[in-house]
């Protein structure tokens, strides 16, 4: 089942995530009963906050600081949808977001798999040294580097630019890490009867071992793409010029020219956080999967 | 694979599949070409990561500032002043406490909503929903959200429900100095429990069956089962939950910049605030780089000692 967080071959021993399906059915007991309604009374918490931000988005303008609480306004009104919309911003930094997002997960998952790639199945001078220095990296957070990062793409040209917010996303070592310990649980047999049969080196990379990985290369790019979809630090320091920024950097930069709309506001935040949980309720397993699988083997 | 079966050889494996000594070839296919492969992650590796490393510990001995013009030589001048700069301690102090302040519900309640998903098996998409779904949101978002209409003093919805059950509402949830840390606390374990959440699901889920067939057949009731079994089964999984907590509390600037800009009286900037407002507008790129140094060794000594602890703990368990 892929609720569970290891990308394993099929064969594995049989776990608790197996029994959810194949086990007996569950008996409503008054334990049960009770984890039943603290699980409910948890879920509305949760979820409070995020409803929240719909009502308010969806009353007229004027409205939202009434108290008593009201969830709902004198009329239910899409204005602030459309005035948000209009401003044209929006659309433009989700772009940028898109744009940086895949151009990183995509760079991400090649340069990674290559290099894991090359750590398990090549020999060269220095291999181990190279290892271990990349390995090494994983220790360094990214967020200790910003002073220096940024004169460094200052001297690069690279500051309000594409290429500034992703270069500095794209060598994680975290992901080499992952994909050598997974690269090293695949046997052999099949490139080498691939090398037997004259193909080369290339050729076995993309045709055989690619597609073999195809689960945990999945997983990787689930987590780049959350993870930079949400960056915040890095976008913020590296782009100035509205018209570059990324959706949640773009956002809280002008949440002072919002003023008192806060339908508005809502509205806006409604619309930025839609499409990665529209991706999550599409996608809810692979999601679940990639995060766990990454966020536990990274260490 | 029958993709592979006789392709011509590529460009890149010159000689290979020489006639009549297909095992020498093959052994040879084995080990070549690997630097093309390494080589575009080295690079890029080697020019965001590699370098601003050691470019920062050495503008962390100059007097530069952002122009990227070359500062002055200063020796450990920087790193002194830090460590006689009040600032810098009390933010250190405050990244701390928030660190403290907030592993401890982040790994409890992530635990405790893996142990009722898990226990109730119905819904699960629901359970994953509710209390994942916030982690998918840019920190933007969730920030403002709760900024903007949950914290505000009267109209915020933190003030309409302690109105709504008769309690005294005014409270300033960010501008007071006794609950802003704490109010950034709250949207923080809102916002990101979810991920423990799902790891200690998925650690939840790699138990196996047996050891609670076994339970229930020697008459095990489910608390005997969830104190013999699943928690110490959960043991490794909470070593790693708490290092990467710690390890992500300590990094926190988002939350804290966004809702209350590091207010009320600075009581709530962290030590990456700090180096961001050195570095970034008061233009002292040399000492922030100082300060972000003193910084990393915190992390590197919580990343290197935490496993360490945990290691020895496991093996005085096993004696």
């Amino acid at each position: 089942m892929s609720g569970s967080a290891t990308i394993t071959p099929p064969g594995a021993p049989r776990t608790g995530s197996d029994a959810g399906s194949t086990g007996r059915g569950p008996r409503w007991s008054a334990g049960r009963i009770t984890l039943l309604v603290v699980a409910l009374v948890l879920t509305v918490a949760w979820l409070v906050p995020l409803a929240w931000a719909v009502a308010t988005s969806l009353k007229p303008e004027g409205e939202t600081t009434k108290t008593p609480l009201e969830w709902f306004g004198s009329r239910i009104t899409f204005e602030a949808y459309t005035k948000v919309w209009e401003s044209g911003e929006l659309m433009r930094w989700m772009m940028n977001s898109a744009y940086i997002s895949v151009m990183t997960t995509v760079l991400m998952v090649l340069t990674c798999a290559m290099a894991a790639y090359g750590f398990t199945r090549t020999d060269f001078r220095g291999r181990k040294l190279l290892y271990g220095l990349v390995l090494a990296g994983i220790m360094v957070p990214p967020q200790v580097l910003i002073a220096p990062l940024f004169t460094e793409m200052v001297q690069l040209g690279l500051v309000d630019t594409y290429w500034g917010v992703i270069l500095p996303q794209v060598a994680v070592p975290a992901m080499v890490f992952i994909l050598v310990k997974f690269f090293e649980g695949v046997p052999r047999e099949l490139e080498e009867a691939a090398f037997v049969d004259g193909a080369g080196r290339w050729r076995v990379f993309w045709t055989i071992v690619m597609p073999l990985s195809r689960p945990v290369l999945a997983a990787v790019a689930i987590f780049t793409f959350i993870s930079t979809w949400n960056n915040f630090l890095w976008p913020f320091l590296v782009t100035t010029d509205p018209g570059g920024m990324t959706l949640p950097v773009g956002l809280v930069n002008v949440q002072s020219s919002f003023g008192v709309r806060y339908a508005q506001i809502m509205a806006a935040l409604v619309i930025a956080g839609l499409p990665l949980l529209i991706v999550f309720m599409l996608f809810q397993r692979q999601v679940v999967g990639g995060i766990a699988h990454t966020g536990l083997a990274g260490q | 694979m029958t993709t592979a079966t006789a392709a011509p050889p590529s460009p890149v494996t010159k000689g290979a599949a020489a006639p009549g000594r297909p095992v020498r070839s093959v052994h040879r296919k084995w080990t070549e070409h690997g630097l093309v492969f390494v080589a575009p992650f080295l690079l890029v590796y080697a020019m965001f990561l590699v370098w601003p490393l050691l470019s920062g510990l050495g503008m962390s001995m100059t007097s530069e500032n952002i122009t990227g013009r070359e500062g002055e030589f200063v020796g450990f001048a920087n790193y002194a002043e830090a460590l006689t700069d009040p600032d810098v301690w009390s933010s250190l102090w405050n990244t701390v406490w928030f660190t403290v302040l907030s592993t401890v519900p982040l790994v409890l309640v992530g635990l405790g909503l893996a142990l009722l998903s898990h226990q109730l098996r119905v819904v699960q998409w629901l359970w994953r929903l509710s209390w994942f779904a916030p982690f998918l949101l840019p920190s933007g978002v969730v920030c403002l959200l709760f900024a903007q209409m949950i914290f505000p003093s009267g109209f915020g919805l933190a003030d309409q429900m302690l109105a709504a059950v008769g309690l005294e509402p005014g409270i300033g949830w960010l501008s007071d100095e006794r609950y802003a840390m704490l109010s950034v606390v709250a949207t923080t374990v809102w916002w990101t429990v979810g991920f423990n959440f799902l790891l200690y699901l998925a650690a939840l889920q790699a138990i196996p069956v047996h050891l609670y067939e076994a339970a229930e057949l020697d008459g095990a009731g489910a608390w005997n089962r969830l104190w013999h079994i699943t928690l110490p089964m959960l043991r490794r999984t909470t070593g790693l939950v708490v290092v990467l907590q710690v390890l992500a509390s300590l990094k926190i600037f988002d939350q804290v910049y966004i809702m209350t800009g590091g207010g009320p009286d600075e009581s709530t900037r962290p030590i990456l605030q700090y180096v961001y407002q050195q570095g970034f507008t008061g233009y002292r790129i040399g000492y922030a780089s100082a300060v972000s140094y003193i910084f990393f060794a915190m992390i590197l000594i919580v990343s290197l000692v935490q496993p360490m602890l945990s290691r020895r703990r496991a093996e005085e368990a096993a004696k």
